[in-house]
């Protein structure tokens, strides 16, 4: 048992927490962005498939890591895009509409990848991000070497949440973003667009989606493989509601998640024998569940979430 | 400038039409992608038409492609005309696929013609059951059923992993992960000779009869699509919303649990990890493009079964990715909502 909280105080948990939280940070405040202007965004999973390998396929055809970032905050923007057309000006199912960009999105991610590379047998592999290691941080204990082990992709990550939070709650846009998931009709009364905040929101949010698959492909691996986004994507969607809609809320959430899933791993090696993998491997799935039951009582959902709003009709 | 305008009435033409026509705009957008990928378009359709049902062979594969859909394509339409969003008959499916095998390896005795249909109960059972719990999580405690249903899908296949790996693995089988196979007389007779066609077919064309009869005939019917409609009306009228979800979440797994144990008993003999290729994500698709209508997705299932069976002979012919299907398929889906759209709304050049 102590050996098991010994792993709590290891720098390697710590820095495998802040990689495992990474793309979820990215998906959670993509999907936040979305759901607080009132559009919830199930093409997440896809997204992310779809931006792994786009990220991928750019570095690996040349564009360099800086190309493949682009390319797949590109992509993530696209299926937003058709996301948004579908709900915000169609006004169409918003649980539908993200089902079917998340089936199109990862089946055009493997479409595209088995006819790129139709002979290869083990993934081709692309030079990753590097951690970044400025001066001044490695003198810092603890901090130093689990901060020292990320990529500038991480960095970006832990930056995002307090910039999304920003956004959110420091700048008119922000304050109309808000609204425009709370009271259109409020929005619209003050001449401002709904369709266009929402549009807006919603691609915003799906390219910071795609930028989290493509940490997959670029920094926490260095190629793309079928089936590695794995439920991270549904993970973000249950985080959201976990979150209670908050940034703030949603970065811990994220790295708790993280946290459990590193912890998890290691003990899995520990106590090896004692029971089978999946029963490892199925615990932070569970506890997500377990989680989303105990903050659904006082979740407070974005009040025109899951409604479509068209000019002149109450 | 274009204009947007609800029509008076749902264009009924239009609406009825929107299936067919999506996924006849579904295969056209194909040609993208196939030229993309080099290959021979019209070649290639003619290949995908000729192995979906060029032959009484092709036509059994589509058909037995075809028979979990219809059941899960049920188990989402029922579901989503309560509005309860189950989006986890792939979980279910295989929860009912592990019963099938609990039971019919021989580890309970009954008389032999009671074995394969208790192995049916056992897998229907089994997926009721799975889908009851995030029914009731919604009911009583609000909980969102789109990512419990979404992550209990893992959970469920690491389970049927860990099972496969544990107590259910077979002892002669080399160490795979795989279950020992159902007894004879626990399978589905198969429907032709030399063909893979089995009993499990029939089984979904009576559940959609079934279902029809249900949504539009009897009182629950009536329940679960007031429910879905409105369920604040459908309170003040006097109906148990919340038991009525269970109610739908029990019948929409236990659906999803059948089109595993038909698998089991009807096609593979024996329980692996990969048994179904996504029927339940797929059964979404077929709900929504028969528009949730029990017999329209009898139909559905067929198209979707002859996009995977037709483009699979195609890929192995041509050597395009079969990541094809999956492609015409999703772009069916959003067609059709499209198409539900046009239904609803005029369009106007102003």
């Amino acid at each position: 048992m102590t050996d098991l909280l010994a792993i709590l105080a290891t720098e390697s948990f710590w820095a495998a927490t802040l990689r495992i939280a990474t793309p979820l940070i990215f998906g959670v405040m993509g999907a936040l962005l979305c759901e607080r202007a009132g559009v919830l965004n199930l093409g997440v999973e896809g997204i992310f498939v779809a931006g792994a390998m786009a990220g991928w396929l750019a570095v690996w055809l040349g564009a360099g890591l800086a190309g493949g970032v682009l390319a797949a905050l590109a992509v993530g923007a696209l299926f937003g895009a058709l996301h948004a057309t579908l709900t915000v000006p169609l006004g169409l199912s918003q649980h539908v509409s993200g089902l079917a960009v998340t089936l199109l999105a990862t089946s055009a991610a493997y479409f595209t990848y088995r006819t790129a590379l139709p002979d290869v047998t083990s993934p081709p592999r692309v030079e990753p991000f590097r951690p970044l290691r400025p001066e001044w941080l490695t003198d810092i204990p603890f901090i130093g070497p689990v901060m020292g082990a990320q990529t500038a992709l991480t960095w970006a990550a832990l930056a995002l949440a307090p910039l999304i939070w920003l956004l959110l709650n420091r700048t008119a846009l922000g304050l109309a973003i808000r609204a425009v998931g709370d009271n259109p009709d409020a929005v619209d009364a003050q001449g401002l667009s709904v369709h266009r905040l929402r549009f807006g929101a919603v691609v915003a949010g799906s390219a910071l989606m795609g930028l989290g698959g493509a940490f997959l492909t670029l920094s926490a691996f260095d190629a793309f493989f079928f089936g590695m986004v794995n439920g991270r994507g549904w993970i973000c969607i249950a985080l959201v509601i976990f979150a209670s809609w908050r940034p703030g809320k949603a970065l811990l959430g994220a790295i708790l998640f993280g946290a459990f899933d590193a912890f998890q791993l290691r003990a899995q090696t520990q106590l090896g024998g004692l029971a089978p993998s999946q029963l490892f491997l199925m615990a932070p799935y569970v506890l997500s569940i377990l989680a989303l039951t105990l903050a659904s009582r006082r979740a407070d959902y974005p009040r025109a979430l899951l409604k479509p709003w068209f000019k002149g009709q109450r | 400038m274009i204009r947007i305008e609800p029509r008076a009435a749902p264009a009924v033409g239009v609406a009825r039409a929107a299936p067919l026509l999506a996924a006849l705009a579904a295969l056209a957008l194909a040609a993208i992608p196939l030229s993309l990928a080099g290959a021979d378009v019209a070649a290639a359709y003619a290949l995908m038409a000729q192995g979906a049902a060029g032959s009484l062979f092709a036509l059994s594969e589509t058909l037995t492609r075809a028979t979990p859909l219809i059941l899960t394509g049920l188990a989402a339409a029922v579901a989503f005309r309560a509005k309860l969003w189950n989006i986890g008959a792939e979980g279910q499916l295989y929860l009912g696929a592990l019963a099938a095998v609990a039971v019919g390896t021989g580890a309970v005795a009954a008389p032999v013609w009671l074995l394969a249909p208790m192995v049916m109960a056992a897998g229907a059972a089994a997926g009721g059951l799975a889908m009851a719990g995030p029914a009731w999580l919604k009911a009583r405690l609000g909980v969102d059923e789109v990512v419990t249903t979404l992550l209990m899908n893992f959970v469920i296949l690491l389970f049927v992993q860990m099972m496969l790996e544990g107590p259910l693995q077979d002892p002669m089988g080399m160490g795979w992960p795989q279950s020992e196979p159902v007894v004879a007389e626990a399978e589905l007779p198969k429907l032709l000779d030399r063909m893979r066609l089995h009993a499990g077919l029939i089984v979904g064309l009576v559940a959609a009869a079934l279902m029809h009869v249900l949504l539009s005939r009897t009182t629950a019917g009536f329940r679960i699509r007031a429910v879905g409609e409105n369920p604040d009306a459908a309170r003040h009228a006097g109906v148990p919303v919340g038991r009525v979800m269970v109610g739908v979440g029990a019948l929409s797994g236990a659906l999803a649990g059948l089109a595993g144990a038909g698998e089991v008993a009807g096609l593979k003999g024996y329980l692996t990890a990969d048994i179904s290729p996504g029927f339940g994500y797929a059964g979404v698709v077929v709900a929504m493009l028969a528009g949730l209508s029990p017999l329209g997705v009898v139909a559905a299932a067929l198209f979707v079964a002859a996009v995977f069976v037709g483009a699979d002979s195609m890929s192995r012919a041509l050597g395009v990715s079969s990541y094809l299907a999956d492609l015409i398929v999703a772009m069916a889906l959003i067609c059709v909502l499209v198409g539900g759209f046009l239904a609803r709304f005029r369009v106007r050049l102003a």
